[in-house]
């Protein structure tokens, strides 16, 4: 009884804390300043049509590279909680029929859609960690249907340390090619067509390298995860 | 018009996706009711017109978030299999 009355109280409670966001809402008329900034500086300064790329990117750049760094924290905290402790193999089930024919068709298009996706980040939405999920996923899927396939650890390591090295050296060309205050500034390459694949300056390669460090890290978590399941 | 009813609508179902996760018999039913709510979250985002969200929301809320709940899931019941056999 005491329990219940507990729970009302606690969700009452929160209904009182949440209460002013509900009663002051109004429907903004025009957007705030920094965020009309934001919206004409993207193609204006930066040549990009996709706003929420040309913040994630260059706008917020040092808060993408702390997220991608926590994200290969919380990689490396996995890959060390579940190393493996025995290295005796066991028999992996093999996918069902349905599961292993749809693989083979399925599979390259989704690489392709992810390759699609963080390549294109500018100017379409999506972007790296989008699309390196996508990569992952694709390779869950080949990891669930065939049994003979192996997750090589030792290329998701070398792709994910070459990325993450490259990412934090396109920052650095910023702030020597151009100068102070200009890290992780993509301008210092050349800006390009409007709308074309190579034109808003090193945002499509920063944002590769992100989608690229990011599928090899949730790659290497899920067969992680496969092995550590596998064995007893 | 259309927009805010599709929106009342999806909100009801992660609601009762969500009721039933919490009573439900079998984990794995919770689980994939779990999915179904990042599902609809997603609908609703690419509805509020953020589609990089709607993506994100996609990709790890109902496919991620999921297949690792599932090998969790998978790997206590191998575990509790040792112990009976």
């Amino acid at each position: 009884m005491i329990k219940y009355i507990l729970i009302v109280a606690a969700i009452l409670g929160f209904a009182w804390l949440l209460l002013p966001l509900a009663r002051d809402f109004q429907v903004a008329e025009e957007l705030p300043p920094l965020a009309s900034e934001y919206v004409q500086g993207s193609p204006r300064d930066l040549n990009m049509p996709n706003v929420v790329t040309a913040v994630v990117v260059t706008y917020r750049g040092l808060d993408t590279l702390g997220e991608v760094s926590v994200l290969f924290l919380a990689t490396a905290g996995i890959g060390y909680f579940l190393k493996r402790r025995h290295h005796r193999k066991h028999e992996r089930t093999p996918g069902s029929e349905i599961m292993r024919t749809g693989a083979k068709f399925l599979v390259p298009m989704i690489m392709v859609l992810g390759i699609y996706i963080f390549s294109h980040g500018h100017l379409s939405p999506g972007g790296g960690f989008q699309g390196g999920v996508v990569i992952a996923s694709g390779i869950l899927m080949l990891i669930m249907a065939e049994v003979q396939f192996e997750v090589s650890h030792r290329l998701l390591h070398w792709s994910e340390s070459i990325s993450g090295i490259a990412y934090v050296s396109l920052g650095l060309a910023g702030l020597i090619l151009i100068g102070m205050n200009h890290f992780l500034d993509p301008r210092f390459w050349a800006a390009g067509p409007y709308l074309a694949l190579f034109s808003a300056g090193a945002v499509p390669v920063i944002y590769s390298l992100i989608g690229i460090k990011v599928g090899s890290e949730l790659a290497s978590v899920l067969a992680s995860i496969q092995d550590e399941g596998e064995e007893v | 018009m259309f927009d805010q009813i599709a929106m009342v609508v999806l909100g009801l179902i992660s609601l009762a996706a969500a009721i039933y996760a919490m009573y439900a018999k079998r984990v794995l039913s919770a689980v994939i009711a779990s999915g179904v709510i990042s599902l609809m979250a997603s609908i609703m985002f690419l509805i509020a017109a953020a589609p990089d969200v709607a993506m994100t929301e996609a990709t790890i809320g109902a496919g991620l978030t999921t297949v690792i709940f599932l090998y969790a899931l998978k790997h206590i019941r191998s575990r509790k299999g040792d112990k009976h056999d």
